[in-house]
């Protein structure tokens, strides 16, 4: 396997991947720290690498407006955005849900304005949770690329026909150069089929997208989204495995595991914190420490199920938010976790921790502290939730 | 897992620097990462570069706040930003300078060594541009990558000319530093 790799930036493994996933479109306006895989993108082209029309755009709104109206063409199309721009993007997002349009992006996860700050957290895509796109989360630059091909097979389902997100930290991995394989044309082609959707539209055969629904229909819109989500919760767990089987690697489907079948204390994180968290409980086992992780990477759909199965040992679940929603003092893993919970057996003290905002570091430090003070619990001392890591002046 | 800290002002090369430490150390058989501190960078400012070195598959994904070794490419840094904070008692900082270690007063139990890279690039490169020549010191201090493999991840990002004398130039400054070890 180490003979396979390369050290390149995490960007380029990104960009490289979706080249061999071959999409007919691209459409993105560049945007910190999203830049350098567009960039690549763009040279791709040029350089004629990849046999795709790259459009160049004056903002993102216009960006997933092309892409819709290329994807309801029939092309596989691809963008990839962050923060200020994802959020630029948010109508248009529902749009490309609601006429099942496979479009792929890559979202750089960054913080939102105002402060105005171009460091990682993860608001800009929590906030889109609702707008119908799958969601994944990846740990290291070989699964932000690895995922591209998974999400591609995913959205393009034709039991599924919904828009995905492959999200990666901006800069802790959009910007780090580490040895990775970088994906094999020929496996690629093995594993993706070309995308041929039954709707297309065509001017010898017209059809409307997204025509108005009226009161009549407009839940069965809605429902059929669900159910397509459903179907999205089945079959992560399932390409993931076909990937496992055409390249050898495999970072779990819905959820991974680490250090957790006899854990006490559960951490539950999504993105490139899971590193430090899974370094971290090595330190703390070879003390004695029960603890362990559970990795959500699909956040939508979510795993209720998993999950629960998942936790149904533990005695603490502490989850990391790189997000939150104010006014609840909660990020939103940890608001899901509590109401996947509530309807089961299970009364597992969820202790909420929000770290890592705007670019702030999260060194083991960080985690052992978190750690502690959820033990406060077994000792009745309980903080459900807050921002973990904050400056001393101001704690 | 080896840490290492490279300081230098926006536009000196910094990143570059650990980008081609981490290609030559995985080339040598370890494993690396290298990143940058995230600033918004700005020519002249001060700013930092890491590179992980490990046996094993590199997951820690923080900033390096204990490094082995601190490479700082412009001495005048050294009036301006604590280029020393955190380094092991047992580390090494590495500062391009004609001064001597001892004109230095760092609070730190590190070992402070000097080299004139800026001499060495302009001699061999032409350029007072020293983020290879660096590497190559680092390779001679450390004893951790073999400067060939330096030499060839360098040669591959500049093919020619440029990178045939910046060659020259991380091998002049691996002899001094060796020689010291």
């Amino acid at each position: 396997m180490r003979r396979r790799m390369v050290v390149v930036e995490g960007s380029y493994a990104v960009a490289h991947a979706v080249k061999v996933c071959k999409p007919h479109v691209i459409s993105a306006y560049p945007i910190t720290p999203q830049t350098h895989i567009v960039e690549d993108l763009s040279q791709f082209v040029a350089d004629g690498d990849m046999n795709c029309e790259y459009m160049n755009v004056e903002s993102e709104f216009s960006a997933i407006s092309a892409l819709i109206g290329a994807s309801a063409a029939g092309a596989r199309t691809y963008s990839s955005t962050t923060s200020q721009g994802l959020a630029l993007m948010h109508e248009a997002l529902f749009n490309a849900s609601g006429m099942r349009l496979p479009i792929v992006m890559t979202v750089v996860n960054r913080a939102l304005s105002a402060p105005i700050n171009i460091w990682n957290d993860q608001q800009d895509s929590i906030s889109q949770r609702d707008t119908g796109w799958i969601q994944l989360y990846a740990e290291d630059v070989q699964e932000s690329a690895d995922m591209l091909p998974q999400v591609y097979k995913l959205a393009e389902d034709e039991e599924i026909l919904l828009p995905a997100m492959a999200c990666m930290d901006g800069f802790i991995l959009s910007h780090v150069y580490e040895p990775v394989i970088l994906l094999e044309q020929s496996l690629t082609d093995e594993f993706l089929p070309p995308y041929s959707p039954e709707f297309t539209l065509d001017t010898k055969n017209p059809v409307s997208f997204g025509a108005l629904a009226d009161p009549s229909t407009y839940t069965e819109f809605r429902y059929k989204q669900e159910k397509a989500m459903g179907v999205a919760l089945e079959k992560i767990e399932e390409i993931a495995k076909e990937f496992k089987d055409v390249y050898g690697r495999y970072y779990g489907g819905l959820i991974d595991e680490y250090a957790l079948d006899d854990a006490e204390i559960v951490i539950m994180a999504m993105g490139s914190v899971i590193g430090t968290v899974k370094d971290t409980i090595d330190e703390l086992r070879s003390e004695g420490e029960p603890v362990g992780l559970l990795k959500v990477r699909s956040f939508r759909p979510f795993p209720v199920d998993a999950i629960r199965s998942a936790l149904k040992n533990a005695k603490i679940v502490i989850t990391i938010d790189k997000n939150i929603s104010i006014g609840k003092n909660e990020g939103a893993l940890c608001t899901e976790v509590k109401a996947c919970l509530y309807n089961t057996d299970l009364r597992i003290p969820v202790i909420g921790v929000m770290l890592g905002f705007g670019g702030r570091d999260i060194p083991m430090s960080t985690i052992k502290k978190v750690i502690n003070k959820a033990k406060l619990v077994e000792k009745g001392i309980y903080v459900e939730s807050e921002i973990a890591d904050l400056r001393e002046d101001m704690a | 897992m080896k840490e290492i800290r490279i300081h230098g002002r926006g536009g000196q090369g910094s990143v570059t620097a650990a980008e081609l430490l981490a290609v030559a150390a995985f080339e040598d058989g370890k494993y690396s990462q290298a990143f940058p501190a995230f600033g918004v960078e700005r020519r002249g400012a001060p700013v930092m570069a890491f590179v992980r070195l490990s046996d094993k598959p590199i997951r820690l994904r923080s900033q390096i706040y204990e490094p082995d070794y601190v490479i700082v490419q412009d001495a005048t840094l050294v009036d301006v930003v604590d280029v020393a904070r955190g380094a092991k008692p047992d580390g090494i900082i590495l500062i391009n300078t004609e001064k001597k270690p001892e004109s230095f007063k760092l609070e730190t139990k590190a070992a402070i060594k000097t080299l004139d890279a800026t001499r060495l690039a302009i001699d061999n490169i032409g350029k007072p541009i020293v983020n290879t020549t660096l590497i190559g010191a680092f390779a001679g201090v450390s004893g951790l990558i073999n400067p060939e493999s330096i030499k060839s991840a360098v040669m591959e990002r500049f093919p020619g000319k440029v990178g045939e004398n910046n060659a020259k130039a991380i091998q002049a400054a691996y002899d001094i530093m060796e020689a010291q070890r």
